[in-house]
């Protein structure tokens, strides 16, 4: 399996529609397309983590300066940045919209990934993170402007798992 | 030398700037100076002011950044300090109160007591150009204005002892603090089409 080429166009071409102009990001597999097409693009800014967690006060700062912010991240990568989450965005009404890459589940041939595929759902719903799988390219770009508009409107965290489906050809 | 001092002594030269604190002591030993609207006070998620002071620092060329930070939240991540100097934004300046103790949380030795681990070291193999250790008052003053007049990023690190203030509390809901100190960002900016 590979990463599809064509869908990871789709779901920056999402990204930049939803009038976003600035990124933070861990770079991962099925994120490694869409990263490229962003670090060429001169009207992104897209800031590279050394961990998920530093991306939620990244993301703040950018909210406080009043930029358009989406967050990529690996589910994994979601789990790490948990306490940021809650004590910084949940806690000051800080939105975050998370595009985050669902490993571990349906189709996954690798074990490691499997335990944090398991729980990614969990959490979310532990955490009161209302989040949307995205599966098809034709509708990714919509479904990121209406998880970044949620979560602006809401003040709170917003999810969109990016799946297998999506990301692999 | 007190944190208090140094940052008492800073309250007069960070009226125009956007001031990013973590918590307990740092913010509270700030906010008893005078809140400002130019003030946000993180009093939780340990390690992120830095992170917070980055992403504004990154998105507002105009605007002048400090991040009053501690030694126990910049050790909770130390990633910050390569992902600043990587991006090197020239409008932030990073001040570490190392006083070797988790003090708001009752005290404990941290890993930079009696030099065991030296920050100053950590962050200058970062790759952060400007980094002064400040052990007196003095020599504090002396790296914040080197720091303020340098136009590039700065990192300070300034030995303090393990004393805050004898109560803790503001008029000012942690909610509030993020409303009101992005309204006084958004004031400043002109108006995007």
């Amino acid at each position: 399996m590979t990463v599809s080429y064509e869908n990871s166009k789709a779901v920056f071409q999402g990204i930049k529609a939803a009038g976003v102009t600035s990124l933070s990001a861990m770079p991962e597999t099925w994120l490694g397309l869409l990263l490229h097409q962003a670090e060429k693009d001169p009207d992104v800014t897209l800031i590279q983590v050394a961990k998920e967690e530093e991306a939620i006060g990244i993301a703040a700062g950018a909210y406080f300066a009043g930029e358009r912010h989406v967050l990529l991240m690996q589910n994994h990568g979601f789990l790490a940045a948990i306490n940021g989450i809650v004590s910084l965005a949940q806690l000051y009404s800080v939105p975050l919209c998370m595009l985050i890459a669902f490993r571990g589940h349906w189709g996954e041939p690798y074990p490691w990934h499997t335990r944090g595929g398991l729980v990614t759902e969990g959490v979310l719903r532990a955490l009161g993170i209302p989040f949307e799988y995205a599966r098809d390219p034709l509708t990714v770009g919509r479904q990121i402007h209406e998880a970044y508009t949620l979560s602006q409107s809401s003040l709170s965290p917003v999810a969109l798992l990016l799946t297998r489906d999506l990301m692999e050809d | 030398m007190k944190r208090a001092e140094c940052i008492a002594m800073l309250y007069p030269e960070i009226d125009d700037r956007l001031v990013v604190t973590i918590m307990g002591a740092c913010a509270q030993e700030l906010y008893d100076l005078g809140h400002r609207e130019n003030f946000f006070y993180l009093q939780h998620a340990m390690g992120l002011a830095s992170s917070i002071g980055l992403g504004l620092a990154m998105h507002l060329p105009a605007e002048r950044v400090v991040v009053l930070d501690g030694d126990g939240s910049v050790l909770m991540n130390l990633g910050t300090l390569a992902t600043m100097a990587r991006y090197r934004p020239k409008n932030l300046v990073h001040i570490i109160f190392d006083n070797g103790s988790l003090l708001s949380t009752g005290g404990f030795d941290s890993h930079t007591t009696s030099g065991i681990t030296d920050l100053a070291a950590i962050a200058k193999a970062a790759g952060l150009e400007h980094v002064s250790r400040a052990d007196t008052i003095m020599e504090f003053g002396e790296a914040v204005l080197a720091a303020f007049a340098r136009n590039d990023l700065s990192v300070i690190v300034a030995k303090v002892s393990a004393v805050g203030p004898n109560h803790y509390g503001m008029d000012l809901a942690l909610p509030e603090n993020a409303f009101r100190f992005r309204r006084w960002i958004s004031g400043r900016r002109p108006a995007k089409s």
